[in-house]
């Protein structure tokens, strides 16, 4: 199976509640991708099936969205936003620290598959700019030392 | 259905009525205001991307699309002021910013759309300072090329693809100013390759492999004629340029939306034509010398068959002569060889490679009225019931015809196959049945249940079957498709299910005019319109009395040739050794003449070779599989050949035949020549210069088919068909089979379906550079990569 059997039956149980079985394509690819960490091509193909799509299609929806991903992601994926509330407030110096310190560009992933690193656009937290989203979690207000102690904390949570 | 109230709406000052629910932009074009646009398509799903529509409505507050708005009564609406001038220039703008202005090498330099439409509203000066986004091009398959700057994401190739061909094979990735149009392999396609999606682009960002960067538009002539291969008959437009060898046909397209396969080509019919030049193409006549195949002149070619052949006849009779017609000659060339083998070989051993059995067809249908369709019936029948065949693949507008009346007209499809076909997808009920139960089918459908036990296999239950009849004989004005998996006595019994509700019936054949060389009497049993030889007929009154002995079908010419009773074989356009297993070795002592395009297996076996012209370079008409029949425009002349209708007529006057006798020329319609002196001199080459150009010749030429085609409208019953509407460019339905009078089959006939795929088509795909490289490419082990990240 290329997705867990828990999950392929919640996807199936689910799909019901839509009126067409593309509907839930979105929703069933960022679970899908939480749980392998990217979409893979089996993965895709799997979902392209229970939709009734084509692979294309599938893939078309992907690349529409930047927050999914077709290559293997770090264990952590580091979002940093540098949209106008955050560039004002050092976002991109902020994203320039996380580059010599991950030794990783935009979209890239370290050798030990810890950390990606992405540079993205408003993650809607500019009260609290600049800000960073790894995962699902929020880090913000953020300075250089600030961000070493949240990429310090991940590191040793592995 | 309720009936659709005419609405009447003001366009421009303009009173337009339409009926209710008719697009905006629709009505305008019906009163000639043309409101441009790029993404919208007819018979397409809406897109409303390009923005180019934009007309004002009143008391609407923005301007609104025509392509999306329907009409409603009372709408006021402006499609010229300065506000929507303004507003398409800028969406020109816009489109241009990223466009490359390579116009002066781009293959849709002359007919692209974005270009008159610049023309027309003029941004040609840009306001951007940013460099525009190069990307290179790229090849997707050996047809299909890629120029990604050039696009302006109409969709309308992805629409095309997905609900046109129902292949779905581009889509769009990415968003906003990165959208991209992809193919669905990552960096190739894997498509059934029809070009549609470079025929439909308003660009030049889809170009064909077989045609790009070779010419210009306004370089070529244009003509519209027939394609050369399946069985339905698409009306293909040629582009033509002149060459050292006569002529170079440089693309095949559709630009004459008016045929019967409307906005439709398949890969054979846009590409498919280039075996004409071929460098294994015969060009000069070929006679067996010290037993090899020796180049030699025509004279000397014709004179070496007349003289044998009359010696043949004239020593052993005509009934030591067979004759095998051809699938891919014209109506009149059919017809003049059957009669140059009745009334000039003095034989009856006359046949064809028979794909379907169009005379039994004849035989079940004989003397009913409307009971064949069109292949314009198939794009609006409320239902339609297909039975063995496979369209996709070898009947590729058919299959569009289905999918669009499926799509557009919500027609419902029922499929019988043995196997599970691609049109199921469309079809409100599939059955499949084993292998060759197809007759059982047909007796179930006429009420013997007993019959279903053989269909439904080892499951039993034949709910689905009962439901298909049930649902099938409460349609009215369905449309019955059937292929060769049916013949004889079974088409009489599906004839007579169908006909108690009045459906209309279509018999699949392979090839060109398959459908033709039946209806011209390409039969050892059958003159021209199913007419039974030993019945009575008026052939008779016009060509002198004719044996009314049963000639040799093809099948027992093969068993005479093997008994040493075969003394002359005389074959044109087709291959025996190959598609009937015809042994070589039974033709050693038997004299062959073989008129040909290229050296095929049945050839080689020739001690004279006549090169042929192909269709594409002779006038003439072809019927197609259900039997509409269409005007063949010459496209230009190849040196060294011959159509197969000159070289027939002057092998007959060799063989000393008066040749008005076999084709009445110089008859009927006279042209003016006007006068060699004076004032009016040079209107006879002028005249003929126009009768030329229109594919006319003056009938003073025993080799105008026109003349041919006279007798067959005067003699074939059912070809009765306005020889205005032809000319015209239209198909004229002809009734062949109805009017038919064939009398009794004796024994069965050996009926070989070609089973050509999308890329094969007999003798001429195997000369096809494109369907050769296609075939290669799917071949080749592919990489797979993803474009989008």
């Amino acid at each position: 199976m290329v997705i867990s059997d828990k999950l392929d039956k919640f996807f199936d149980e689910k799909m019901k509640e839509y009126p067409t079985k593309r509907g839930f394509l979105v929703p069933m690819l960022l679970y899908t991708q939480d749980e392998l960490g990217y979409l893979s091509d089996e993965a895709i193909a799997h979902l392209a099936k229970k939709t009734e799509l084509t692979e294309l299609e599938v893939r078309n929806v992907i690349s529409y969205y930047s927050l999914l991903h077709t290559k293997p992601m770090g264990k952590y994926h580091v979002q940093v936003c540098t949209n106008i509330s955050c560039m004002l407030r050092g976002g991109e110096e902020i994203l320039e620290h996380c580059k010599s310190k991950l030794g990783i560009g935009h979209k890239q992933t370290t050798a030990d598959g810890t950390f990606s690193l992405e540079e993205v656009e408003c993650i809607g937290a500019c009260s609290w700019a600049p800000a960073v989203q790894v995962n699902y979690d929020f880090h913000e207000n953020l300075t250089n030392d600030k961000m070493d102690a949240v990429l310090e904390g991940y590191r040793k949570k592995r | 259905m309720a009936e659709v109230k005419n609405v009447t709406i003001t366009v421009d000052g303009k009173q337009v009525t339409a009926p209710a629910g008719t697009l905006l932009i629709e009505a305008c074009k019906a009163v000639g205001i043309e409101v441009p646009s790029f993404c919208y398509y007819p018979g397409l799903s809406l897109q409303a991307a390009c923005r180019m529509c934009l007309v004002r409505i009143e008391k609407m507050p923005k301007l609104q699309t025509a392509c999306t708005v329907p009409i409603t009564d009372g709408m006021v609406v402006a499609t010229d002021t300065d506000e929507i001038r303004q507003a398409r220039k800028s969406m020109i703008e816009l489109l241009l910013g990223n466009h490359p202005l390579d116009c002066p090498v781009c293959d849709a330099g002359g007919e692209c759309e974005l270009q008159d439409m610049t023309f027309k509203y003029g941004a040609a000066e840009s306001r951007y300072m940013e460099g525009k986004l190069h990307k290179e091009e790229q090849q997707w398959s050996p047809v299909v090329f890629f120029d990604r700057p050039r696009c302006i994401l109409c969709y309308r190739c992805v629409r095309v693809c997905g609900e046109g061909m129902d292949v779905s094979a581009l889509g769009v990735q990415l968003r906003g100013s990165s959208s991209v149009i992809a193919p669905n392999e990552g960096d190739h396609l894997n498509c059934e390759e029809c070009g549609m999606c470079i025929d439909i682009c308003p660009v030049g960002a889809l170009t064909s492999g077989a045609y790009r960067y070779k010419t210009r538009p306004w370089e070529m002539k244009h003509v519209g004629t027939i394609c050369t291969h399946c069985g339905d008959g698409c009306k293909t437009t040629l582009g033509v340029r002149r060459s050292d060898t006569g002529m170079d046909i440089v693309r095949g397209d559709n630009r004459d939306k008016s045929g019967i396969n409307g906005d439709f080509l398949c890969i054979k019919g846009r590409y498919g034509f280039d075996y004409f030049d071929h460098k294994d193409r015969l060009r000069q006549p070929l006679v067996r010398k010290d037993g090899k195949l020796t180049p030699t002149t025509w004279e000397e070619a014709i004179e070496h068959v007349g003289k044998r052949l009359r010696e043949i006849r004239d020593s052993k009779g005509g009934q030591s002569i067979g004759v095998i017609g051809s699938n891919r000659t014209t109506n009149e060339e059919n017809y003049l060889l059957q009669k140059f083998a009745r009334t000039v070989l003095g034989t009856n051993n006359i046949d064809h490679h028979r794909t379907a059995d169009f005379a039994g067809f004849a035989r079940a249908i004989a003397g009913k009225e409307n009971i064949t369709a069109t292949m314009r019936d198939v794009a609006s029948a409320p239902a339609i019931l297909l039975i063995g065949n496979n369209p996709t693949e070898r009947h590729p507008l058919l299959a569009w015809n289905i999918r669009t009346n499926v799509r557009l007209n919500q027609g419902k499809l029922y499929v019988v196959n043995a196997q599970p076909i691609k049109l199921q997808r469309q079809a409100a009920r599939f059955v499949q049945i084993p292998e060759g139960r197809e007759g059982k089918l047909v007796a179930f459908l006429n009420g013997d249940d007993a019959a279903a036990g053989t269909l439904t296999g080892a499951s039993g239950s034949n709910d689905a079957l009962k439901q298909l009849r049930d649902e099938l004989k409460a349609q009215k004005n369905l449309v019955i498709i059937f292929g060769s998996e049916l013949n004889g006595a079974d088409i009489t019994a599906l004839v007579k299910f169908g006909s108690a509700s009045g459906a209309k019936f279509i018999c699949l054949g392979d090839y060109a005019n398959s459908r033709g060389a039946a209806d011209m009497g390409l039969y050892p049993d059958l003159l021209p319109g199913y007419v039974a030889i030993n019945g009575p007929h008026k052939y008779n009154e016009e060509w002198g009395s004719l044996s009314k002995t049963k000639g040799l079908p093809l099948q027992e010419m093969m068993q005479a040739a093997k008994a040493g009773k075969l003394s002359a074989l005389y074959v044109v356009g087709s291959n025996p050794v190959v598609d009937y297993n015809f042994d070589p070795a039974a033709l050693q002592n038997t004299f062959v003449v073989v008129q040909e395009l290229f050296l095929t297996e049945t050839a080689m076996l020739a001690e004279v070779v006549l090169p042929a012209a192909s269709a594409y370079e002779k006038s003439g008409t072809f019927t197609n599989t259900c039997g509409d029949l269409q005007l063949l425009k010459k496209a230009g002349d190849i040196s060294g050949i011959k159509s197969d209708f000159e070289i027939i007529v002057r092998v007959a006057e060799r063989m000393g035949t008066e040749v008005r006798r076999l084709v009445p020329f110089g008859s009927g319609v006279r042209a003016d020549m006007g006068q060699t002196r004076g004032a009016q001199s040079g209107e006879a080459d002028r005249h003929s210069v126009w009768l030329t150009a229109n594919n006319l010749e003056p009938r003073f030429s025993p080799f105008d088919p026109y003349a041919m085609l006279d007798e067959i409208q005067r003699l074939v019953p059912g070809y009765e068909f306005s020889r205005l509407g032809l000319l015209a460019g239209n198909d004229q339905h002809v009734n062949a089979a109805e009017r038919s009078n064939a009398g009794v089959a004796e024994g069965l006939v050996q009926i070989v379906p070609a089973n050509d795929t999308l890329f094969t088509s007999g003798t001429l795909g195997r000369y096809s550079k494109t369907l050769n490289n296609v075939l290669e490419n799917r071949r080749a082990p592919q990489n797979k990569e993803v474009m989008a990240d």
